[in-house]
């Protein structure tokens, strides 16, 4: 019997489906919390006992425990759906997008600078409106669509209050789109399903955690390749892939490595806790 | 199942397959609230609040 395990941070529709379908399919499926207890991280094995799996799906929704969990458990070999590295890139929009480009994935243009006033200039060379992005964060979190340069500074003049990390100013062109992007679910190297996400009235971001509407997308065959070069690029074995219409074909943005399918599973009819954990079953037996 | 919410005494509906870090929340005040067990005695805790680099 395979042992899946699942650590969380906080149970959510997502965890208690991939619970439900590891079952189903004859797997001892255990949810950790780890903020239940310490990790020795000086053993060369998993300690505690509990986070012992023949392979773990790794569900924390705060990416710094995702980032660090997952390295500490790929430095013992334990097979995590996702990696480290996976975890590392898809979590920062600036690794992602260098990634994504290195692997001839069609991205927005993005200019990044370290300062208030490169950041200026940035904005100016990309042309208003833009796109201000932490590079760490989601949920649409301090996305902003800078429409002019007084705006620029009002919000340049914030970042500079912040950590570090958010003078890493990461400014990409506005994309004209239709009203949504589109999330494709990538499980190894199959495109299992994809939504369209329309934005909330009087929203523009399209994120569903901001209220924006999942409707399937049948996925065409521009989706398929570009989203699978994207999981790819990142190895990741089980991503969400954020993409936009664009004026010059599909570009891709973001990918997430702990995705939510909490909307895209009844959208789309695609039972994507049974195809991630019959993915993870076959890892483990590798 | 119905649980008394730890901030404004709120009617909670808890489902009866609930498990322990499962998030519900206050129909009254909104608080969300972690499910944890005391032995077979359900009970509920403050949840973390949402943190800057939570998401998918």
């Amino acid at each position: 019997m395979v042992r899946v395990v699942v650590t969380y941070d906080r149970i959510r529709v997502e965890e208690k489906a991939l619970q439900k379908a590891g079952e189903n399919l004859g797997a001892d499926v255990r949810l950790i919390d780890v903020k239940d207890s310490f990790i020795d991280i000086t053993k060369g094995e998993v300690n505690p006992e509990v986070l012992k799996g023949d392979v773990i799906i790794q569900r924390c929704v705060g990416h710094f425990r995702s980032l660090y969990l997952t390295a500490i458990i790929d430095s013992v070999g334990i097979p995590v759906i996702n990696s480290f590295y996976t975890t590392l890139i898809c979590g920062d929009k600036l690794l992602t997008t260098l990634t994504l480009r290195r692997a001839g994935v069609p991205t927005p243009k993005t200019l990044v600078a370290f300062t208030r006033d490169g950041a200026l200039k940035a904005l100016e060379e990309v042309g208003y409106p833009a796109i201000l992005k932490p590079v760490v964060g989601s949920w649409g979190r301090l996305v902003s669509l800078i429409k002019d340069v007084e705006t620029a500074k009002v919000v340049l003049e914030h970042r500079e209050l912040l950590h570090p990390l958010y003078q890493i100013f990461y400014v990409q062109e506005f994309i004209k789109k239709p009203d949504r992007d589109i999330r494709c679910f990538v499980v190894g190297e199959e495109a299992i399903a994809a939504i369209y996400r329309y934005a909330a009235p009087g929203e523009w971001r399209s994120n569903t955690a901001l209220g924006g509407r999942a409707v399937k997308m049948e996925i065409s065959d521009e989706v398929r390749e570009v989203s699978i070069k994207a999981a790819k690029a990142v190895g990741a074995h089980v991503v969400g892939v954020d993409c936009l219409e664009s004026e010059r074909g599909l570009l891709v943005h973001e990918l997430n490595s702990v995705t939510e399918f909490r909307n895209a599973a009844p959208a789309t009819g695609v039972d994507i806790a049974k195809k991630i954990m019959e993915y993870a079953i076959n890892l483990a037996k590798k | 199942m119905k649980v008394r919410c730890p901030d404004c005494e709120g009617e909670i509906k808890v489902p009866d397959d609930a498990i322990a870090g499962e998030i519900v929340s206050c129909p009254d005040c909104g608080q969300e609230f972690e499910v944890y067990f005391e032995g077979e005695e359900l009970k509920l805790k403050q949840a973390e609040t949402v943190k800057e680099d939570w998401g998918e």
